[in-house]
């Protein structure tokens, strides 16, 4: 589904990651870990083809991402539902319509009790008329989460959605992918809380991989 | 042709949704909007300057090129004969239809804007004049000179080429000149649109970056905002151009002996092409807009 062969990034003159290689299976479940300015994010920007890696190749649904053209992009942005780290909501638009953006610039029609019910799920019901800057830091996380998935995306990529929400709800949102997960969505999830991992590890066959000094190991044993 | 009626209808109708994923942006749309007007109205205004000069150049053109003069200046006592002479030869020179000698009243007349209405003609020396007109071929104006020359020496013809050539010319330059102000009109209005969606494109960087993650097209993106430029242009222009049609159309009218200014306008089948500014402001906008939408998309992945 998705695969990253001796793959390496570079921003300006140094390399942030160097030589990874990597296959992800349909249906499973990823932590991407590592300490802050680690590369976790310029490492999920590369599977979502919004950087392009430097080096290596990476194969998402069997085409090298670096061949694709803008549109296909597009479409790949359509298979792989992202929960971005600062959320990219449009301030203007209510959060049904953040929700439902991917299906309106799909052109796709909008299926209201669909929506209804996908906002429910996240625990939005009531606020889905609320401008997003209403909205706490775990709404916006679970409003990201519920726009990632409303395409119903193969792949779900989540860059530190805890990164701003308290332990419960973590949890709470952790429980969402792990749900999803088991509706056969691949998922990884980026983030450095250990205690992330060891509670989701107790719900799900979790596989973790660190990066370290510029280069991607499984984790694990230290867990 | 069917696909192109498709895509028209769609680009017309409207697009709620994806109108409000961009948000509108006061400044520019107010920009394009009165920059559309503005350049319209003086579209008009060029238009109606260069299609008028066109029709006085081919009036002067046309009235001039049939007509001459021959001024015979010679003693009291031989003028008479003088213009006999010349009157024989026009009538066996090929090309003129008519000649005639010019009674007094109407050399009077002629003469009466500088000396007054009660100048005694006959009493003084003035040439005697002949108007000649031409026929559908014209005539040998050269040939002619030389056969007066031989026949009458007191007699020059004036065929009016003389002044009638830099009237034409300058009236052909102001055709020109107007069609030149079309075009740099269009130009400018141009460069202005594609400035206000410049700004609009760049006020709106995050918003595009978000459409493009979630997996937006280039195209999609760009309508949203060619679509409303286009509209904004064609509305604009056509509040421009109503506006200078209607002030074309007050400027008092001179009737046949009015000047220039009096006959600055549009005639008969000429009030079409104010028309046509409203499609063509919008196809200008909807080709800046393009053009503007692609180099911003260019910089995100």
């Amino acid at each position: 589904m998705i695969e990253l062969e001796n793959v390496s990034y570079g921003y300006g003159s140094g390399e942030v990651l160097t030589e990874m290689s990597l296959k992800l299976a349909p249906g499973s479940f990823h932590f991407l870990t590592g300490p802050s300015g680690a590369g976790k994010t310029t490492f999920l920007k590369m599977l979502y083809a919004e950087l392009l890696p430097s080096a290596g190749q990476v194969i998402v649904f069997g085409r090298d991402v670096r061949k694709m053209g803008r549109d296909d992009i597009a479409l790949l942005r359509r298979r792989v539902g992202v929960v971005h780290q600062d959320c990219q909501f449009l301030d203007h638009l209510s959060v049904a319509e953040n929700v439902a953006l991917p299906l309106t610039v799909a052109e796709r029609e909008i299926d209201t009790r669909e929506l209804v019910e996908l906002l429910a799920w996240v625990g939005l019901g009531a606020q889905m008329d609320s401008l997003p800057p209403a909205l706490s830091g775990g709404e916006r996380q679970r409003a990201a989460l519920a726009r990632a998935v409303i395409m119903s995306p193969e792949v779900i990529l989540a860059d530190e959605p805890t990164g701003n929400v308290d332990w419960e709800m973590s949890l709470k949102l952790l429980t969402l992918l792990v749900e999803l997960n088991r509706m056969g969505k691949t998922v990884v999830i980026a983030t450095h809380d250990m205690n992330l991992i060891r509670s989701a590890k107790a719900q799900v066959a979790a596989r973790v991989l660190r990066i370290k000094g510029r280069r991607l190991h499984l984790a694990g044993a230290d867990l | 042709m069917k696909r192109y009626v498709v895509l028209a209808r769609a680009f017309l109708s409207s697009d709620l949704q994806s109108d409000r994923v961009v948000p509108p942006s006061g400044f520019t749309a107010r920009l394009t909007v009165f920059s559309a007007a503005a350049m319209a109205f003086l579209a008009v205004f060029a238009l109606a300057l260069s299609l008028a000069a066109g029709r006085l150049s081919d009036r002067w053109s046309d009235a001039l090129a049939q007509s001459a003069t021959i001024r015979i200046s010679a003693p009291p006592d031989q003028i008479d004969r003088q213009v006999g002479a010349v009157m024989a030869v026009l009538e066996t020179t090929p090309g003129i239809a008519s000649a005639r000698r010019l009674p007094p009243e109407e050399t009077r007349a002629l003469l009466a804007p500088w000396f007054g209405p009660d100048l005694p003609v006959e009493t003084l020396p003035i040439p005697a004049l002949i108007e000649v007109v031409e026929g559908g071929g014209g005539f040998d104006a050269e040939g002619l000179r030389l056969r007066l020359a031989a026949e009458a020496p007191g007699a020059v013809l004036d065929d009016h080429d003389r002044w009638r050539r830099p009237l034409v010319a300058a009236a052909g330059r102001m055709k020109m000149l107007g069609a030149l102000s079309l075009l740099l009109i269009g130009a400018a209005a141009t460069a202005m649109i594609t400035l206000a969606a410049q700004a609009a494109l760049a006020a709106n960087g995050q918003v595009i970056r978000v459409l493009r993650l979630v997996g937006a097209r280039d195209a999609y993106i760009a309508r949203a905002f060619v679509r409303r430029f286009t509209l904004r242009a064609a509305g604009g222009a056509a509040v421009g151009a109503a506006l200078a049609m209607m002030a074309v159309a007050l400027i008092p009218s001179g009737g046949e002996g009015g000047g220039f200014l009096t006959g600055l306008g549009f005639e008969g089948g000429e009030w079409v092409w104010p028309l046509l500014l409203p499609p063509i402001a919008a196809a200008l906008a909807c080709a800046a807009t393009r053009a503007a939408a692609a180099r911003a998309l260019k910089g995100l992945m």
